[in-house]
């Protein structure tokens, strides 16, 4: 799919974001769109900025310059000109329409695997109890992990965080999902399981932006890749043309070239 | 008074404050120093001692921990004289019940230090032959004394902050210093900042002191 | 000397109560008004932050002795002329809230960076991020220290007996002037602060037990 489909709005709409951490200037001038029901995954070398800018678009980082807008609506800030921070209630509304799962997925320690979901459904959502948990169990049985609703973090493997993880974020039906290198935690053997359950929901329709380093996923479940270095896009296509033996990119090619053959294809 | 501010007077008097300070960080060093012995002592024996042993190390730590320090401050000054038959003055007294109050405590962070040396230490020196004893004293006490330097840090500072208790009995360290300026001349607020501004530039003094200290021999930190 | 104390009950009992009085006041008004200026230190801006950090830093690293005779003899300078009571409650409560801000501050961070990201990538807004998230978590690790500062309140409470307020050591050294018989009385008193404090670390200690429910 070409970048901006013609005669409808992006669903998140990044430009020119320039954002620094003290003097250190990570986000050199950012320009992306992800379309309504769209997978764009994000590579790239670390320190390039990728999970930076994922952390602009639910604005858990502030960003100097430039626009992010879901749906129309600019997020974080009031209005391009003044610059002014929304309110922490404007905030709050903003994020429920995003989700957002983390490397080190960052499940609730003290709540059970179903009242982190429920916490969101009930106090953000504003749904019952009994309606929240229902709506909890039937994200919990979409990951495989029903039987273990009652359980709290500390019993779970990695990969069962990680999927109780994605259900909590997916529960709140987001209008996107954003995937900060949801795997780059676990052991190896853990993160099919956890992969299977993203590449259902992109078959399901989800718009998602991920940051990711499973080359294999990002090629299998994308529409569109983008590589980032450097704090700006560097190459943008879909998964032919950027992993094509064709690939000019100089930048690319090295980046890619660390990945041994049997990671790449 | 406290609104115009006037430190002539204090200054005229400085020398109480300033032997009050040197005073109160003797009392201090004094304090920890015999603390460090009985703790050592006692910690070495309860981790090697049996039922009883252990129980009675336990009840002195308790009784120490729970008791305000004024009450055993007068209790030694003026309850312990009624049954012994030597005299001794108000600054010994005072030395010998920080020392046992710091004693207590140490006892607690040198147990807990004991514990914390790897058991992997241990073994090495099992296995180049070191007997229980020459374990103890080449191997557990050099490593815990390392990894309790933080803890010792800490606990030397607050001794020199309850040094101030000490005024009570009349000894002149800092706080008696501070009294003895504010009945005599009445300059409160301004006696009084001064001392809480020595307090707070001696402490940091012996904080950063000590953090050098222990970057250059502790562990963990 | 078991007659002594005997004779001494009577007396010593009202100020067993002041003590008593005295270490709830204190531990009750520190630990709101800290809680509340803890979680304005770690949240607050720059504006409320150094003030609060200040104030914990300097109350922190004077005596509690110096900081009672500070209140109690400069209070009446500021206008203010509070009862010796008073006055000692309010030297004892300031000391306890710069503790209970460290104790407040210690548990907060203790809890992992990026629990705050998740309650904040879900949509809900500060409070309930504190309180569903946060305080759950940072309650496991302020209750220990607290619970400790507790019998912290009541050994401290036996220095107001130096600003005249009528409590158990107050009480203590009123019979030891009458009845001379110093040892005996300090021993007794000893011990009921001891029963006081060691009841309290009892139930300290099973408190805490009830909330290590959360395994690392």
């Amino acid at each position: 799919m070409a970048a901006t489909s013609t005669g409808t709005t992006p669903l998140l709409r990044i430009r020119a974001v320039q954002k620094s951490f003290g003097s250190t200037h990570v986000l050199r001038g950012i320009d992306l769109d992800v379309a309504r029901g769209e997978v764009v995954s994000i590579i790239g070398p670390s320190g390039g900025g990728k999970t930076t800018l994922l952390r602009c678009v639910n604005f858990l980082e502030p960003y100097e310059q430039g626009s992010i807008a879901i749906d129309g609506v600019e997020v974080g800030y009031r209005d391009g000109e003044t610059r002014k921070r929304r309110s922490e209630r404007d905030l709050a509304r903003m994020r429920a329409e995003t989700g957002m799962v983390f490397q080190l997925f960052n499940l609730f320690p003290h709540l059970t695997a179903a009242q982190n979901i429920t916490l969101g459904l009930t106090k953000v959502r504003g749904l019952g109890h009994a309606e929240a948990k229902d709506k909890a169990m039937h994200w919990l049985r979409r990951v495989g992990l029903a039987d273990k609703a009652e359980r709290l973090p500390s019993e779970l493997s990695g990969g069962q965080q990680q999927r109780v993880g994605i259900a909590r974020a997916v529960a709140m039906e987001p209008k996107i999902l954003l995937l900060d290198e949801i795997t780059s935690a676990l052991d190896p053997e853990l993160i099919g399981e956890v992969l299977d359950v993203v590449l259902a929901l992109a078959a399901d329709g989800m718009t998602m932006l991920t940051v990711t380093h499973e080359i294999g996923f990002a090629r299998d479940a994308s529409q569109r890749i983008v590589f980032m270095a450097d704090g700006t896009i560097s190459a943008e296509g879909p998964p032919a043309e950027i992993f094509s033996s064709n690939q000019s990119n100089e930048r690319l090619r090295s980046f890619l070239g660390r990945f041994s053959a049997a990671h790449r294809l | 008074m406290g609104y115009d501010l006037n430190f002539t007077l204090i200054w005229r008097h400085f020398d109480k404050l300033w032997s009050g300070l040197i005073l109160s960080l003797e009392l201090a060093i004094l304090a920890i120093g015999i603390g460090c012995i009985i703790g050592l002592a006692l910690a070495v024996l309860y981790v090697s001692g049996g039922r009883v042993v252990r129980a009675l190390i336990a009840a002195y730590v308790e009784v120490i921990r729970n008791v305000p320090l004024i009450l055993l401050v007068y209790l030694v000054f003026y309850g312990v004289p009624t049954v012994v038959d030597f005299a001794y003055s108000n600054t010994t007294s005072f030395v010998v019940t920080l020392s046992a109050y710091a004693g207590a405590y140490l006892v607690e962070v040198f147990r807990a230090g004991l514990d914390a040396v790897p058991r992997g230490l241990i073994d090495a020196g099992k296995a180049i032959g070191l007997t229980p004893f020459q374990r103890l004293v080449h191997v557990r006490l050099p490593t815990m004394l390392r990894i309790a330097l933080p803890a010792l840090s800490n606990t030397f500072v607050s001794l020199f902050k309850d040094t101030s208790v000490a005024s009570v009995i009349a000894v002149p360290e800092l706080t008696y210093g501070a009294q003895w300026i504010n009945f005599n001349t009445f300059r409160i607020m301004e006696v009084y900042l001064v001392v809480t501004g020595l307090y707070l530039v001696a402490g940091y003094a012996i904080l950063i002191g000590l953090r050098a200290l222990e970057r250059r021999y502790a562990i963990g930190r | 000397m078991l007659d002594q104390i005997a004779y001494a009950i009577p007396f010593l009992l009202p100020g067993l109560l002041v003590t008593i009085e005295v270490s709830l006041i204190t531990v009750a008004v520190s630990s709101v008004i800290g809680v509340v200026l803890g979680v304005g230190l770690v949240y607050g801006p720059a504006w409320l932050r150094w003030p609060i950090r200040g104030f914990s830093d300097i109350i922190r690293g004077i005596p509690i002795l110096v900081l009672l005779f500070f209140v109690y003899y400069g209070l009446p300078l500021t206008g203010l002329n509070l009862q010796s009571f008073a006055a000692a409650v309010l030297g004892l409560t300031i000391f306890k809230v710069a503790q209970v801000i460290e104790y407040v501050r210690g548990a907060i961070e203790s809890v992992p960076r990026g629990q705050m990201d998740a309650a904040k990538a879900i949509g809900l807004p500060f409070h309930e991020r504190l309180a569903y998230v946060i305080a759950p978590q940072a309650v496991r690790r302020f209750l220990p220290p607290w619970l400790n500062g507790v019998t912290d309140a009541v050994k401290g409470s036996a220095l107001i007996s130096l600003l005249g307020v009528g409590d158990l050591l107050f009480g203590i050294q009123k019979v030891v002037g009458r009845t001379y018989d110093p040892l005996a009385l300090y021993c007794f008193g000893a011990l009921l602060y001891f029963v006081m404090n060691y009841a309290l670390s009892i139930a300290s200690r099973a408190l805490e037990r009830r909330f290590s429910y959360i395994r690392e």
